[in-house]
């Protein structure tokens, strides 16, 4: 039984673990394999780019050798896949190789898509690669005072990364002594500041606490060097542009056709492409209606390992994916709280703690032992 | 060829029914439909304000099973 995973991050990495663990005797027989064809030989700890971006975390924190993180058992190649061939159970690689599979994950994540507003990448901060957090720091640093614009497209990686990052640029400014120079302007597309209705009616009284002024119905149109203008026809002035733009599957998805914007069809539950039985995806490549987050990728990870593993020894997946979804959230002032939810039930988030925001940065560092497949 | 796409939101909380149909309505070509299927009732309300303020078409919408249906096309 050949098993293909495609992609080293976040759920590819967890799956891969997982099933290793959970097929070790049938590895060690020659039962099974386990192959993993990522594009880069590194890994990176993505949820961490906030934190390099309000200078809170140095970019080298952020990475492991993927090879380190991975079990023994696990072949692993540097080699990015280019063709898929689903029909045919095998995969084209950049090397020219040819990969067959009994089995294949599609775990190959998403991109921000600054390009897809004009003038966004021109003009905005953003803080979803390396190079964008780390220039975001430097202009920051620049950044005497003025009106700064929180604004975002859709969909977007990590939904709470607009109240994050409203909230720890606060701090931030608070910290250099400049926060009564600065008036703070967020926006959201949707009618209220959060998607999550029980995380709006926490966030905006805190907004209104902190002298935070929004907007909501607010989507990204265009941005020229001092305004932003929305597809509902409002116009804000800024001095500094912070955008959580939107995302796309990645090229090769598109490439190959498998789904409109790179999000490739996938069962709710299950997690196969749809019309495909030995075929699945799991994080930001599904076209699922839930979060583009590190908590997705890591739970879809676990149920589809348990079911790949079934269904080798008992020929039957075992239990379906309920939806589940953990998101800490950074509310400023050394505090921090949660959402987590799944298909049936609601996020009931409590009032930020300190105990909370402890927990995440020591999660910060837990992430290498999680991603091993140890916590 | 415009064609009437499904954003199935059911049972879904984020990012929600609104947020799915913003995002696909930038996949979709003008003149394409879109029926959202929600369990949200908040949606029959907040999908068709926010398709007035941006200038779409709200066709109809209906709940049938639990289940809301907003159906919209993309005009520009």
């Amino acid at each position: 039984m050949k098993i293909l995973i495609v992609g080293g991050g976040m759920g590819g990495t967890i799956l891969a673990n997982n099933l290793a663990r959970r097929l070790s005797g049938e590895l060690k027989s020659g039962k099974a394999s386990i192959t993993m064809l990522s594009a880069s030989d590194k890994h990176m700890y993505q949820p961490g780019l906030l934190y390099v971006a309000v200078g809170k975390m140095s970019p080298d924190e952020l990475y492991r050798d993927q090879a380190s993180l991975l079990e023994s058992s696990i072949n692993f190649r540097v080699d990015p896949v280019t063709k898929f061939d689903l029909a045919g159970n095998h995969v084209i690689t950049e090397s020219g190789k040819q990969y067959d599979y009994d089995m294949i994950v599609v775990a190959t994540g998403s991109r921000p898509h600054a390009d897809g507003t004009p003038g966004l990448a021109e003009h905005a901060l953003q803080f979803y690669t390396e190079a964008d957090a780390l220039n975001m720091y430097k202009n920051l640093q620049k950044f005497d005072g003025g009106k700064v614009v929180i604004a975002m497209g859709v969909p977007h990686k990590c939904p709470m990364a607009p109240l994050e990052i409203t909230f720890m640029l606060a701090d931030y400014f608070k910290d250099r002594g400049i926060w009564d120079n600065v008036e703070m302007y967020y926006t959201y597309p949707i009618g209220r500041v959060h998607t999550l209705e029980p995380v709006a009616n926490w966030a905006a009284p805190e907004f209104d606490r902190m002298g935070v002024t929004y907007e909501t119905f607010f989507n990204l149109k265009e941005v020229t060097a001092n305004t932003v203008i929305s597809e509902e026809g409002s116009e804000v002035s800024y001095d500094l542009l912070v955008t959580i733009p939107s995302h796309k599957g990645m090229q090769v998805i598109e490439d190959n056709e498998l789904g409109a914007g790179g999000f490739i069809p996938t069962d709710r539950h299950r997690l196969n492409i749809e019309g495909y039985d030995n075929a699945f995806v799991i994080g930001d490549t599904t076209n699922l209606p839930i979060s583009k987050a590190g908590s997705t990728a890591h739970f879809e990870a676990e149920a589809l390992a348990e079911n790949i593993a079934s269904t080798i020894k008992i020929g039957t997946p075992v239990r379906d994916y309920d939806g589940k979804v953990f998101c800490f959230i950074e509310a400023g002032e050394g505090k921090a709280t949660y959402a987590m939810f799944n298909y049936q039930n609601p996020p009931d988030p409590q009032a930020p703690t300190k105990g909370i925001h402890w927990f995440k940065t020591a999660y910060n560092k837990m992430y290498w032992a999680s991603a091993r497949g140890l916590l | 060829m415009a064609e009437r796409k499904l954003v199935d939101a059911k049972n879904t909380f984020c990012p929600g029914p609104l947020m799915e149909l913003i995002g696909q309505m930038k996949l979709a070509e003008v003149g394409d439909e879109l029926e959202v299927l929600s369990t949200d009732k908040g949606s029959a309300n907040d999908i068709p304000e926010w398709i007035s303020k941006v200038g779409h078409e709200h066709l109809e919408s209906f709940e049938k099973d639990g289940v809301w249906h907003i159906i919209v096309k993309k005009v520009k």
